[in-house]
This record gives C-alpha cells, sequence and structure tokens, in this order.
C-alpha cells in the first residue's frame, strides 16, 4: 500500500505503523458524568466496518506525524489522507 | 453410512458406485429451536455436540458461502494447548483431548497427526518464560518438556543454530500437539451432525436478527424468514458485521493473516517448529509442501488477501532459522479474516438480547479450539451456563477488568 503523506507525498505503507479507529481521537473527558462508559467503549469497543475506515497511522521512520487515512477494508484502497492534528484541531480539540 | 475399512473394502470391490453424499441439502424450514450463524469450524462442532450430547432436536446451521470455505479451510493447522494463563488454558487442554478422540466420535478420518510442536529460544530470559510457561500447562495437566541445544538437535539437525543474532539454545516441546486437515474437519463435523437430523443450509446468508422486546425470534436470510428460540453466532471474521444486526458493538477488529504452501518435497519436517526471536512457524503436510506463516499484515481488513511486506518479513524469518528453505519455491499464498479481540482470547457469552449467544474473537489460534468451542458453546446454548472450562471467556470482561491477555500487549488487537 502507498499512503500519500500531505507533507511528503506516496510513501510506502511499511515506514508506518497502525494504530486503529480514527474515533481514538475522541478520547472522552474523565470528569464527565458517565466517563467509566464512555471509557470502556473507548478503549475496547469498535465499529470495524467492511467498507470505509478512517484511520490512525504514524509515520515511524518519517516524519513521526500521525495521519488520518481513510480506506476500503474490503479493497485496501486509499481515498483520502490528512494530518490528525488537522483532524483533530478541526474536532475543537487543544494539545 | 458408516465409514469403515470393511466398508472401503466392499465398495472397491463394486467399483465405489455405493458411496452417498455426506450430508444432505435439504430446504429451510419456517422454524428450528436453535439456529447456528456461521458454518465453519465452530459452528459445525457447536451443531455436531448440540445433538450428540445435549439431545437437541431441532437445528440449522446458516452458512452464507459454502462449508469450510472460511477460515476453517484457510488455516495452517496447528493444534496445541500451550498457553500460559489460567482462563485459557484448561480450555485448550480440553480441546486438545477432544481432538483425541475426535475421529471415531465423528466416524470420520480428519487426519490428526499427533507429530508435536516444538517452541525455540534463544536467550535466557526467553528460557526462563517458557520454563514458566510448561510449568502451567503441566499444572493443568497439559504435557511439556523443555529441551536444551542438543535435544533440539536430535530432532531437527538442519535448523541453524549458531545464527549470530539468534542463536538456537533449546525449545518447549508439545509432544501431543499436532495438525490435522482443516477440510476434513469441517467435513467430518458436518457429516455427523448432519446424520443426527441437524439441517445444513449453504449458500443462506443471514441478513438481519430478528428482536422483538429484548428477545431474538429468528433471522432474516438470503433463502427466506426463520423462526427460532436461540440463535447462536459463530462467523469469526464477520463477527462485528452480524451482531451490528442486534445493534451490539464487540471488543474486536478484523485483521488479514497470510499463511505460506511451496512446492511439495520429499519429508523434512516431521512436526511443527516455531522461531522464538521472530513470528514463524513450519510444519509440512503429508502432501509434503512446506507449510508456513506469521505476522498478521496489522490492519484492518475484510479482503480476505494480504500485502507483500508480510511474505518479506515472514520469509527473513524462515530464512534465518531455516536457510534450506530459500532453495524451495512457493506454489501458493492466501489470507483469512481474523477475529481479533481486545486481549487475544476469545468470547463465548451470552449477549444482552435474550437468546442471542456470541462466539468469537478466536484471533488466529481458533483451528485448534474447534472441538471445546464447539462443545462449550453447545452447552452454553442448552443450558444457559458456560461450561467449566470456558467460564473466564465472557463479554464483560474488558470493562470488569479481567482481560485474558497471553501476549501483554493491551487492548491493541493487531499485536496480539
Ligand atoms: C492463514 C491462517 C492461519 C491460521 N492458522 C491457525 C493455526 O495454525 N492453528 C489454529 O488453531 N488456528 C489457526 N487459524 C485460525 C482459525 O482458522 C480460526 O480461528 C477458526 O477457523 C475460526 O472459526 P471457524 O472455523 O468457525 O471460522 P470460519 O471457517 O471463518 O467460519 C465462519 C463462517 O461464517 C460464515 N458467515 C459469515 N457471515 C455470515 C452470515 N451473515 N450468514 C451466514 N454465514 C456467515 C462464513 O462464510 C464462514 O464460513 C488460522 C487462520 C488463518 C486465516
Amino acid at each position: 500500500m502507498i499512503i500519500h503523506h500531505p507533507l511528503l507525498g506516496p510513501r510506502d505503507a511499511q515506514e508506518f505503523t497502525y494504530l486503529g479507529d480514527a474515533t481514538l481521537i475522541d478520547r472522552p473527558d474523565a470528569m464527565a458524568e458517565g466517563a467509566l462508559e464512555a471509557f470502556d467503549a473507548y478503549l475496547h469497543l469498535r465499529d470495524n466496518p467492511a467498507g470505509t475506515h478512517r484511520e490512525l497511522w504514524y509515520h515511524e521512520v518519517g516524519d513521526r506525524s500521525w495521519l488520518v487515512v481513510t480506506r476500503d477494508t474490503r479493497t485496501h484502497e486509499i481515498t483520502q489522507v490528512e494530518l490528525a492534528r488537522d483532524v483533530a484541531l478541526s474536532k475543537g480539540r487543544g494539545r | 453410512m458408516r465409514y469403515s475399512a470393511f466398508r472401503l473394502f466392499a465398495e472397491a470391490l463394486r467399483g465405489h458406485r455405493g458411496w452417498r453424499p455426506a450430508w444432505r441439502d435439504p430446504e429451510p424450514q419456517a422454524e428450528y429451536d436453535t439456529l447456528i450463524i456461521g458454518g465453519g469450524g465452530h459452528g459445525l462442532a457447536t451443531a455436531h455436540y448440540l445433538a450428540s450430547r445435549y439431545g437437541a432436536r431441532s437445528v440449522a446451521v446458516l452458512e452464507k458461502g459454502w462449508i469450510g470455505g472460511g477460515n476453517v479451510g484457510r488455516n495452517t493447522t496447528i493444534v496445541r494447548s500451550n498457553y500460559l494463563l489460567d482462563g485459557n488454558e484448561p480450555f485448550y487442554e480440553h480441546s486438545l483431548k477432544l481432538w483425541e478422540g475426535l475421529e471415531q466420535d465423528l466416524n470420520y478420518n480428519a487426519m490428526f497427526s499427533q507429530r508435536g510442536i516444538i517452541n525455540l529460544y534463544h536467550s535466557d530470559a526467553q528460557r526462563d518464560a517458557y520454563i514458566r510457561r510448561g510449568n502451567a500447562m503441566r499444572l493443568h495437566g497439559a504435557d511439556a518438556e523443555l529441551l536444551d541445544a542438543a535435544g533440539v538437535r536430535a530432532l531437527y539437525p538442519w535448523l541453524n543454530f549458531d545464527n549470530a543474532r539468534f542463536p538456537i539454545q533449546g525449545g518447549l516441546l508439545q509432544r501431543r500437539a499436532g495438525t490435522a486437515r482443516h477440510d476434513a474437519v469441517a467435513w467430518g463435523y458436518a457429516r455427523a451432525a448432519d446424520r443426527r437430523g441437524v439441517d445444513i443450509l449453504q449458500n443462506c446468508e443471514v441478513t438481519g436478527l430478528r428482536i422483538d422486546g429484548g428477545r431474538i425470534t429468528g433471522v432474516d436470510t438470503t433463502r427466506g424468514p426463520i423462526r427460532a428460540r436461540k440463535v447462536g453466532v459463530a462467523v469469526a471474521g464477520n463477527s462485528s458485521r452480524v451482531m451490528e444486526m442486534a445493534g451490539l458493538r464487540l471488543p474486536i477488529e478484523s485483521h488479514v493473516l497470510q499463511a505460506f504452501v511451496t512446492e511439495g518435497l520429499k519429508p523434512l519436517i516431521d512436526g511443527v517448529v516455531t522461531f522464538g526471536a521472530g513470528h514463524f512457524y513450519i510444519s509440512q503436510s503429508d502432501k509434503g509442501g512446506l507449510v508456513f506463516g506469521g505476522d498478521l499484515d496489522g490492519y484492518n481488513s475484510y479482503a480476505q488477501r494480504g500485502n507483500l511486506p508480510v511474505p518479506e518479513d515472514v520469509i527473513e524469518s524462515g530464512m534465518a532459522i531455516m536457510p534450506a528453505i530459500g532453495r524451495a519455491r512457493l506454489l501458493r499464498m492466501w489470507g483469512g479474516v481474523m477475529d481479533m479481540s481486545m486481549d487475544g482470547s476469545p468470547i463465548i457469552d451470552r449477549t444482552p438480547i435474550e437468546g442471542l449467544y456470541f462466539n468469537g474473537g478466536w484471533c488466529y489460534g481458533g483451528f485448534k479450539a474447534t472441538p471445546a468451542s464447539g462443545l462449550t458453546f453447545a452447552h452454553l446454548l442448552a443450558t444457559d451456563e458456560p461450561h467449566p472450562t470456558a467460564t473466564a471467556f465472557r463479554l464483560d470482561r474488558f470493562r470488569r477488568g479481567y482481560p485474558i491477555d497471553e501476549r501483554g500487549a493491551g487492548a491493541q488487537p493487531n499485536l496480539h
């Protein structure tokens, strides 16, 4: 698989490590009501779709950026690659 | 029709004209007591034990394709019970004991061959870990022997003992482990279940679960709706997709695992060997092909095929312990979709939907589990109680903080 890094262009997927579903960006608020259930779901439960999947890849032997890759889990075709930082900021998350 | 040496002889004399199909191809009935979704090893074994041990009379297995077309027909057939943790080891040892009597029970030759597995160790720390594992196995009634380098050399003199980075110091041997013919396991269970009246419905994909007031009432299929009191789901890599029909999210990701086979060679490896410093395992099929595999590709996939970095990594590992493999030509490679759970261990449990039961999360180790998975799932379906050897495989163990994590990798399915 080739991942089209937004800054570095086409890179071999072997340069990356894989974390999982990009919803991992949406870390629950530990102080909120129902945090226990929210963290159980965050840590353990996954949609695991057959089809379009937004997922986190880390450019470990490259520029060490986190990317959000949109990929079809039935064909491995990649349709979109974004910097995870941009995705997180657009959701209103700071550091 | 019972299979026997006498029957074979008699058929040979009359030109093999008397053989009959090993199972029927019935039309779906409108209603059954119990439906099993998934005609893989686990679904078929569940049906067999439900009918043979729990006296169930009205059971059907629903398979979207043909039986044995899923992981049961794609795996590398290693059967062993060399687990460490309490929740796992009694279950896998129970399974190995069932394998030992399986062919008599099914009246079917599954070519189960207890040729032994050796896990190589390459460092002092790894030896200590294997001593601990071997002791845990023996405490649960399994067999385990620690071999030093000379002991391994006596079995496999051609291994690369003096590898500069990963010299072979010895290995943990389980002599009762082995391999079986994967297709024959599916077919044997199917035939045995069919003989007790289980309907095996192929080309029958479940497209919806009918739930009324928190209770399962039946399923929708490509061959029409079927009513049922109880429904057991055993669909391996498709677990999340089927359980989504009941509105449930699972602690599971689907990943692709590849395997490889070379051209047929003269007898070379009479057991199973695993590399301890990378991920590589190998055995030789009865046809002579070297059957080997290694790691997952590592990303979510339903593709049933992987990418080339994994073959490169697996074959590099193979070359490290067994340079001779470089002379063999690869015949085929393929992939299967693994139901990777959050702790690398399976789930056999009730669900929040009354009458709906779940069996999954087998990762890449569910073939060896086939008999015990079927038996314990049948026990749960028939009695509503977990079988004594499968009490740890609860769906809610993650929330409660009781994962069964052999690898110690945490909630990261692609690392188990
Ligand atoms: C390459 C590879 C190597 C492996 N090596 C080993 C090994 O050496 N040792 C070991 O112990 N394990 C091994 N495994 C793991 C083992 O094969 C699986 O864990 C086990 O086979 C899973 O259980 P099953 O046989 O019931 O699955 P499957 O055979 O996959 O059965 C599930 C069935 O459900 C059906 N299904 C799915 N959705 C639906 C639906 N909606 N309606 C109806 N039917 C449906 C599928 O078509 C399929 O036939 C390996 C797996 C792979 C891929």
